[in-house]
């Protein structure tokens, strides 16, 4: 069984006990502990089922890397799927649950498809869901869906905050190991500014656990002087508990920092993410172990030799009272080592070398350890619990020359280095022979924005394997990371290091060399995704033979793990039976983040009333205080109506329609784009930013202009007003303020620089009023100042003045074809003022109205909107706005692409007005049909409805569209068929419903 | 993630606040112009591997409009200059050369 | 616009309307110059910078465009001064004070604040008084410069008042300490 032994654990604090929940069961671990290490001292060695098979699933590892101990945490607004154990730090109340289990982690239904696993191949899915085709809909994607996926997805919505945080530095270094720390003190001692990540909340990395000792100190002490060291240092700043999760171009990197994850329920963000730019960049990420494939490896209780001697020294918890280790290389003799030492028995170290180990080995053998070189295990005996291992010779196919007991085995394959953030942004690989490990390559780094490699690895990360080896890298890589942003190293001395004499690993790729089929098929290499020596096999044979394809194929190396454990593995199966090597297969590509991330670091700050910036107009408080149904337009929200009791959507549009055709609306247009353009060559400029003419605009007067691209699509449209002889102001659709300016702006800055012209968006400096309908005058002649009667300010002209006490300019424009004035006042008054409109207008029967009747009444009298009737493949010839471009000027934007031969042909669908036989409505977006069908067996198009609507002036439906050939065919009938099966028939007419004279609006 | 040193307000710029223009010294074609010469102006881009010349405009900074010389294949940046001028400055022509001999983009080598 | 406090980090405040007059022309011109000492007695600021006085702040906006800031109630002389200074020549002088919210973010922690949401560096060496930045917060544009060693002040439009106002809320928020340069 495992458990917690009486003494040991450099991490925890065996006076601090903590309660915690495992599946329901109330358990107690101490402070300090993993929820991994505590589920072992509690003798729960089964945390989970594996995907595919639902295979009984433990720990393999102590960190990051882990596989298989996944959970779903917490509950409600703090769950979280696929938290892995060995990385979830202790807190009291912690609720965990195993994942992808049914009915229960002990008894599970699904582990039936390991039986069946011989039908369960590599490919299974591909091969098996494909036919018969209506089979997918009903029967296979829901049975897919049921069994995808280990943890549950969150339903509740995430109670924490999380934040951002920029930080630019001279380097940055992941990973708070021996290397890390040595880098740090080299950088710092060097004056560079220096910010250090550690992912765990530990310093010192793997040292302190195999007993390293640093001039003459134990690692442990070292790494608290290298930290007292750095603190003094306030050009070096130290996180621990945040990741280095991703590199990318430029020296931009990732940091996740896990704030309160092992302490919920304190203030403050539960993630920051770190946005860093640094000028360099060390990864001292340190390596890996790898697994063993032999038949068993993945039943609970074989683990990586490193993480059973993790549980010892970190957390004083044994996985076991026997512990079978299996190695091919010296480093897991310190676990047997180190589990003597506590007490623990180890019946024997199985070492695959033939020639066996170095000094270790010694050192384990003096200490009474059995060791047999050139073996290997057979097969792992056990089903949710290993109970003993087959020992057979590793050169041959597995007979077993005898039967140990044990409940560990302890397995090491050698060690990768972690090269995940040099790969990230295109730092390349080697292959080194020696250690059978790709290993970043130092002269083919990622480059930065100065053509040179802004990524240095340090220590294990650059495939260092002793203590000596590591702190003399990270110290010649700080060096060079040093002089790489233009310091002076201050080089200390070396260290010393007491070094075990260490033999060479041998590379073992399958346990034993020769296994059979039945081994090879039992042998695991993800287990996570159940991929096994026999599936890559298959995989190859099959033809996918690229790496790439055959993870897919397989699912090695995907889903939340990525292949940690998995990948030299299975690369190495797959070279085999291709009959390469492995350099020649390559690996997969490494992508951030290293770990999984959370969501809600991705987000930030912006979720809940910030997820996006809502704009605001002056009058926005009024609005929201009088039943303002919203409406986005870009990042505005304007009123689509004002609802007033019990009414309807729909009700309300209707009576602000009328309203303001019989009586008074006002509109709160601020949000219309204004931009100022002056200077010399204004009026030039002008002139080629509209089709049509600005430049002989009269001052005090207004004029509609268009405005299209150099493709000659219409993009945006509205009035223009000149202010003085050198000054106009241009109005601009709601949405297209900032991108008029900038589009204004991009021509005279990259085109006609010469030109004396002079931007400025001013559109949020202004409130804007429309005050619209047969009593708009009455209203401000009320309220009093400037003269606004239809002689002094006519129809398309303007005035500054004062209206009511508030400074203000009138434009005498409509969109609505009712008598209209478009009142601009500063911002700050627009409230004020929108208030005095009210007041003074409540015997004229006065009533604001939204977007929907603006919209109507504007459809009602033909006009367009950008949008609605333009598309950007609309031209203003197809919308009958021949009269808005000039046929004077040589030039102006869109000019030569509206020559094209497409544009001029007499086949384009143009703007007529639709109006249905039987009074209803024409569905939004519902096309015309034509005669005769298409390639496709499909209808032909005519054309289709750009705009429709209920009109309550006319108690009948109209709408505007794009017909082919259509002010040709005026009077004609044309078939909107509808969703429902059923159609409306129109005839064509024009597009202007009411009063096509413009009596109304010029009064 | 790009940073780009914004010549007009001297800054370093961050992608995220730069925006993106295409690629510099196009020439304009207007009314008069061929069919070819306008399809060429309107449509016609370079898709290099290696040495590129775009357009950005320092969106959240000073609002100005500069061109970068870039290396598409591994964001090397050569320089960034004036949206004013036609055609990249020769200095910066002749850093490329020295990076990159035997480049070509366009007519220019 | 409302003026409110938020006392977290840092103490967030937004300050009551202020003058702001965007200026265009040709900033190396003595009459440019000249026109800009009219009405701030301060000198027109190098690339990147701002300049105080007592009364007035002239903030370099790009090449061709500075940002005088100053009292709300002189704004309107401010524009005619400016107006009459530059007759003749090319420029735009436009009252934008009912556009701009602004913001202070003061105390030890304000350049962890701002950090939070500027994609800026804002080490001591890197930024500092006398500097002025054009950048985003969050998802729009701003500007900030620091009157003092402690605290910011930060432009932001108006529209968006209210999304600015939260975002330094939330970053300014009591428990989420950074301690970076703080």
């Amino acid at each position: 069984m495992s458990t917690r032994l009486a003494t040991g654990g450099r991490l925890i604090d065996r006076s601090k006990p903590v309660s915690f929940s495992f599946n329901g069961k109330k358990l107690k671990g101490v402070a300090g502990d993993t929820l991994s290490s505590a589920l072992l001292a509690n003798d729960q060695m089964l945390m989970g089922r594996s995907f595919k098979y639902h295979r009984p699933r433990s720990v393999v590892t102590s960190d990051g890397s882990e596989p298989n101990a996944l959970f779903n945490l917490g509950r409600e607004g703090t769950f979280e799927p696929n938290a892995r154990g060995t990385v979830t730090e202790l807190f009291d109340g912690l609720e965990a649950e195993s994942q992808n289990h049914f009915p229960s982690l002990e008894f599970d239904v699904g582990a039936i498809n390991t039986k069946l696993s011989r039908f369960l191949p590599a490919g299974f899915y591909y091969k098996m869901f494909i036919h018969p085709r209506p089979f997918w809909k009903h029967i296979y994607e829901p049975f897919i869906r049921k069994s995808a996926g280990l943890g549950k997805a969150p339903k509740a919505r995430d109670v924490d905050t999380y934040e951002h945080f920029y930080a630019f530095c001279d380097l940055l270094i992941v990973g708070g190991g021996i290397a890390g720390l040595e880098a740090a003190l080299e950088a710092g001692a060097a004056g560079l500014d220096v910010v250090l990540f550690e992912q765990t909340a530990h310093w010192g990395g793997r040292a302190p656990v195999d007993g390293a000792v640093i001039d003459g100190k134990q690692a442990d002490a070292w790494v608290a002087d290298a930290l007292t060291q750095l603190d003094a240092m306030p050009n070096v700043k130290c996180r621990a508990r945040t990741m280095g999760a991703g590199v990318y171009d430029h020296g931009y990197a990732i940091g996740y920092e896990r704030l309160s994850d092992h302490a919920p329920g304190e203030d403050g963000p539960r993630h920051r993410l770190w946005r860093i730019r640094a000028k360099h960049i060390v990864t001292a990420t340190g390596s890996i172990e790898r697994p063993l494939s032999f038949a068993g490896n993945d039943v609970p209780g074989v683990v990586l030799a490193s993480a059973a001697r993790d549980y010892v020294v970190n957390w004083g918890v044994s996985l076991g009272d026997r512990t079978v280790v299996v190695t091919n290389n010296d480093d897991a003799y310190r676990t047997a080592i180190a589990l003597k030492e506590a007490g623990l028995n180890v019946p024997v170290i199985i070492d695959a070398r033939a020639g066996g180990g170095g000094s270790l080995a010694e050192r384990a053998v003096a200490m009474g350890i059995r060791v047999e070189n050139g073996k290997g295990i057979a097969k792992v005996k056990g089903g949710k619990r290993v109970t003993g291992v087959e020992i057979c010779a590793q050169a041959g196919e597995g007979a077993a020359l005898e039967e140990i007991a044990c409940d560990v085995v302890a397995m090491s394959g050698g060690w990768s280095p972690v090269v995940h953030l040099w790969s990230h942004c295109g730092g390349k690989l080697s292959w080194d022979e020696t250690h059978a490990m790709f290993k970043p390559d130092p002269v083919r780094g990622p480059i930065g924005a100065d053509g040179k490699a802004f990524v240095t690895t340090a220590g294990a990360a650059s495939g260092a394997m002793g203590t000596g080896d590591v702190l003399a890298d990270a110290q010649a890589q700080a060096a060079l990371a040093v002089k790489a942003v233009g310091g002076k190293p201050k080089t200390a001395k070396a260290a010393v290091v007491e070094e075990a004499e260490a033999a060479a690993m041998e590379p073992v790729w399958m346990m034993p060399q020769g296994a059979s089929y039945k081994l090879r098929s039992k042998a695991w290499l993800d287990f996570q995704n159940d991929v096994k020596v026999s599936d890559v096999q298959l995989a190859a044979q099959e033809g996918f033979e690229s790496v790439e394809h055959a993870k897919r194929y397989t699912t090695l190396g995907m889903a939340t793990d990525q292949g940690k454990l998995s990948n030299i593995n299975g690369l190495a199966v797959l070279a085999k039976e291709l009959g390469t090597d492995i350099p020649s297969v390559g690996t997969t590509t490494f992508r951030p983040p290293y770990t999984p991330i959370s969501m809600g670091a991705i987000a930030g700050e912006a979720r809940g009333d910030i997820f996006q910036p809502l704009r605001k107009t002056p009058m926005h408080g009024w609005h929201d205080e009088n039943g303002a149904h919203w409406e986005p337009v870009g990042h505005w929200r304007r009123p689509y109506c004002f609802l007033r009791d019990e009414e309807s959507v729909e009700e309300a549009v209707n009576r602000e329609v009328k309203n303001t055709r019989q009586a008074l609306g006002l509109l709160d247009a601020s949000t219309l784009g204004k931009v100022i353009v002056t200077g010399p060559d204004a009026g030039k400029f002008l002139d080629m930013m509209y089709t049509n003419m600005m430049s002989n605009l009269k001052v005090g007067r207004c004029r509609y202009g268009l405005m299209c691209s150099e493709n000659g699509f219409l993009s945006d449209d509205g009035v223009v007003a000149r202010i003085d002889e050198d000054t106009w102001l241009c109005h601009t659709t709601t949405g297209g303020a900032d991108r008029i300016h900038g589009h204004m702006e991009e021509w005279l800055q990259t085109e006609w620089w010469d030109w004396k012209v002079y931007t400025a968006n001013v559109t949020e400096q202004y409130a804007q009023v429309a005050v619209v309908g047969p009593n708009a005058r009455k209203v401000l002649e009320k309220l009093g100042g400037m003269d606004v009667s239809a002689e002094t300010l006519p129809f398309m002209a303007w005035a500054d003045g004062t209206i009511g006490g508030f400074d203000c300019r009138a434009y005498r424009i409509s969109f609505s074809g009712e008598l209209s004035y478009e009142i601009a006042v500063p911002a700050a008054q627009g409230r004020a003022f929108w208030d005095a409109l009210l007041e003074a207008g409540a015997e004229f029967g006065v009533m604001p109205y939204g977007t929907e009747a603006l919209h109507i009444m504007r459809a009602e009298k033909g006009f367009i909107m950008i949008g609605d009737e333009t598309d950007g493949t609309v031209i203003p010839q197809d919308l009958g706005l021949n009269w808005a471009i000039s046929k004077k000027k040589e030039d102006f934007l869109g000019k030569r692409a509206q020559e094209r031969m497409h544009m001029v042909s007499e086949d384009r669908w143009k703007l007529v007005g639709l109006e249905t036989l039987d009074g209803s409505v024409i569905p939004d977006g519902a096309y015309a049909v034509g005669e005769g069908v298409n390639a496709n067996g499909q209808r032909n198009m005519q054309g289709r409805v750009t705009s429709t609507y209920y009109s309550p002036t006319l108690d009948r439906g109209i709408a505007m569209g794009l017909i082919h050939k259509g002010p040709d065919r005026m009077g004609e009938t044309v078939t909107f068929p509808k969703v429902d099966g059923g159609e409306v028939k129109a005839k064509i007419v024009s597009p202007i419903f009411y009063d096509p004279e413009g009596e109304k609006q010029n009064v | 993630m790009l940073i780009l040193h914004c010549p007009c307000c001297n800054e370093d710029k961050d992608e995220t606040e730069l925006a993106p223009g295409g690629e510099a010294h196009l020439k304009r074609f207007g009314p008069g112009s061929s069919d070819e010469d306008f399809e060429g102006y309107l449509f016609g881009r370079e898709n290099p591997k290696g040495v590129h010349f775009e357009r950005w405009r320092c969106a959240s900074g000073c609002g100005k409009w500069f061109h970068a010389a870039r290396c598409t294949a591994t964001n090397e940046v050569f320089g960034t200059y004036s949206a004013q001028v036609t055609e990249p400055p020769k200095k910066l022509r002749d850093v490329i050369t020295e990076k990159r001999p035997g480049w070509r983009w366009r007519d220019l080598s | 616009m409302s003026e409110r406090v938020f006392e977290g980090l840092a103490t967030v405040s937004q300050q009551p309307q202020r003058g702001m007059v965007t200026l265009r022309g040709d900033l190396s011109a003595a009459k440019f110059k000249k026109a800009v000492a009219g009405v701030s007695g301060l000198d027109v600021p190098g690339m990147g910078a701002c300049v105080a006085g007592d009364a007035r702040t002239v903030a370099w906006m790009s090449p061709d465009e500075l940002l005088l800031m100053g009292p709300h109630e002189s704004v309107g002389e401010d524009v005619t001064a400016l107006e009459k200074a530059l007759k003749g020549t090319h420029h735009l002088v436009q009252d934008v004070s009912d556009a701009r919210a602004i913001y202070r973010i003061e105390g030890a922690a304000c350049r962890d604040v701002v950090a939070k949401l500027c994609p800026v560096d804002l080490a001591p060496d890197a930024f500092g008084p006398g500097k002025f930045r054009r950048t985003r917060i969050a998802q729009v544009a701003c500007a900030f410069w620091m009157p003092d060693e402690a605290s910011f002040e930060l432009v932001a439009f108006t529209s968006v008042a209210d999304y600015v106002w939260g975002v330094l809320n939330t970053a300014a928020d009591p428990g989420s300490a950074v301690g970076h340069f703080a």
